[in-house]
């Protein structure tokens, strides 16, 4: 049974495969929500437009339009560039890259909104005191700001990650060979596609369960300082 | 960007939109019907009552929408007896197993929305329903659906929003929404980026549309709050 005709080991590995798309997502996806939460709290009117523009376009379509648009936009604008300077060739872009970066686009757009909660709650008398002592704004950003607004945000990104982990299944359709993928391998070579599809939602319902867990402990850990107010 | 192959496509891919638009609209009406009795028994007293339909919410919560459509498209056909039995006709097509899906899994998050709004009741309210003698149903009729829906409007928007966003995946099992009709298009003309980019505009402007009209819906239904 856990064998699956042989495709066991596929699975697996797609399964593998699945954690690293959504943890490369994550991690390029919060440079990307912290750049777009600089860009909407920044002082110029024109990066608080770009950060408006990114966060409205990619939350207002779909997630498996802009995986595609990435993917085959994406080849589409680097082959036209190279045949303008004289490239006659095919130019092919990586698909991990390219999921990756999709998802990271989806992810940073929800997490811009995350983060600029959580920075616009630290409370004002903290800046006020770093300024006070002398710290550079640069400082004043990655050593008061950030800590506390990262604590803030935790929750917010928490629920982000468990889409982004269900979203890592819409990279099937530009053939990574992750659990999605690699469950229709298997279920084209046996002919038994309820079996590879369930044991592939099980997987799923495993990590986002596993994450899940996980996000109880970070909340925990980040709220370590806090005093609770006991009913 | 070539913007005449975009005008020769418009017109289909505005009949994708169509499908796209009755897609969301039936399945978040089935799913609201789903959604409510699953959210009063996730937030009932007894232990059974609250835990059972546990099983459906995290599973649908839990697994992708993608996984979540083979499994019935593709997965199905593997059993006999669904093959033989009354329901194949409609679970043989996409369309139908489409909007099940999509029902089932936005059901799913609906209750938890609603679940979250129900506990969110002022305790006094419901006990000065039951100082005055309502009867539970009534109680409930009166008092706790209408106070629960009203405060998950918010929350409930934004999950439609999501469906409307999901539903482009009706495209995997064959269907010519919005996204099905893109892609073939793009299969014939090869202009990825002009099919796309246009999808896209048309995905956030059915959003926009949705908004403004949930924003009504929003300040009809609390216009009670207004100072």
């Amino acid at each position: 049974m856990f064998d699956l005709q042989g495709f066991g080991p596929q699975i697996a590995y797609g399964a593998w495969m699945t954690v690293q798309v959504a943890f490369g997502g994550l991690l390029v996806g919060l440079v990307f929500g912290l750049a777009g939460a600089g860009a909407k709290l920044s002082r110029f009117k024109v990066l608080r437009g770009v950060g408006q523009s990114y966060t409205t376009l990619v939350r207002g379509i779909p997630e498996i339009l802009i995986v595609l648009l990435v993917y085959f936009g994406g080849e589409d604008i680097i082959n036209r560039i190279a045949t303008g300077f004289g490239y006659d060739g095919y130019i092919e872009i990586n698909v991990f890259a390219a999921g990756v970066t999709a998802l990271a686009l989806s992810f940073g757009a929800y997490a811009t909104e995350v983060f600029r909660g959580a920075i616009l709650s630290v409370p004002k008398g903290q800046i006020e005191a770093a300024v006070a002592i002398g710290l550079r704004s640069r400082k004043i950003f990655w050593r008061i700001t950030l800590p506390q607004a990262m604590r803030l945000a935790i929750p917010g990104l928490g629920n982000l990650f468990q889409v982004l982990l269900k979203d890592t299944s819409l990279v099937s359709l530009i053939a990574l060979p992750e659990l999605m993928m690699n469950a229709r391998i298997g279920m084209q070579n046996t002919k038994e596609p309820f079996t590879f599809y369930f044991v592939a939602a099980l997987i799923y319902l495993a990590i986002t369960s596993i994450v899940l867990i996980g996000q109880i402990y970070a909340e925990r850990w980040a709220n370590k300082g806090v005093k609770r107010a006991s009913s | 960007m070539n913007w005449e192959e975009i005008f020769i496509a418009l017109p289909k891919l505005l009949d994708g939109a169509l499908l796209t638009v009755e897609l969301v609209l039936i399945s978040c009406i089935v799913g609201f019907v789903i959604a409510t009795p699953v959210a009063l028994m996730r937030s009932s007293q007894n232990w059974w009552l609250r835990n059972i339909p546990l099983i459906y919410t995290y599973f649908f919560r839990g697994t992708p929408l993608l996984v979540q459509l083979f499994l019935f498209y593709y997965g199905l056909g593997q059993f006999e007896a669904v093959r033989e039995s009354f329901l194949w006709p409609v679970l043989r097509e996409a369309y139908w197993c489409a909007l099940i899906v999509f029902a089932l899994n936005t059901g799913a998050y609906t209750a938890e929305i609603f679940r979250g709004a129900i506990q969110a009741i002022p305790h006094g309210e419901i006990e000065a329903g039951v100082a005055i003698g309502m009867k539970k149903a009534t109680l409930y009729r009166r008092v706790v659906l209408p106070r629960a829906i009203r405060m998950a409007l918010p929350s409930y928007g934004n999950e439609i929003i999501l469906m409307l966003k999901s539903s482009a995946l009706a495209y995997t099992i064959t269907l010519f929404d919005l996204t099905g009709v893109t892609r073939t298009i793009i299969a014939r003309n090869y202009l990825a980026i002009e099919m796309y980019f246009t999808a896209g505009v048309i995905y956030l402007l059915l959003t926009f549309i949705f908004i403004q009209v949930w924003m009504r819906l929003e300040k009809h239904l609390l216009r009670f709050q207004k100072v």
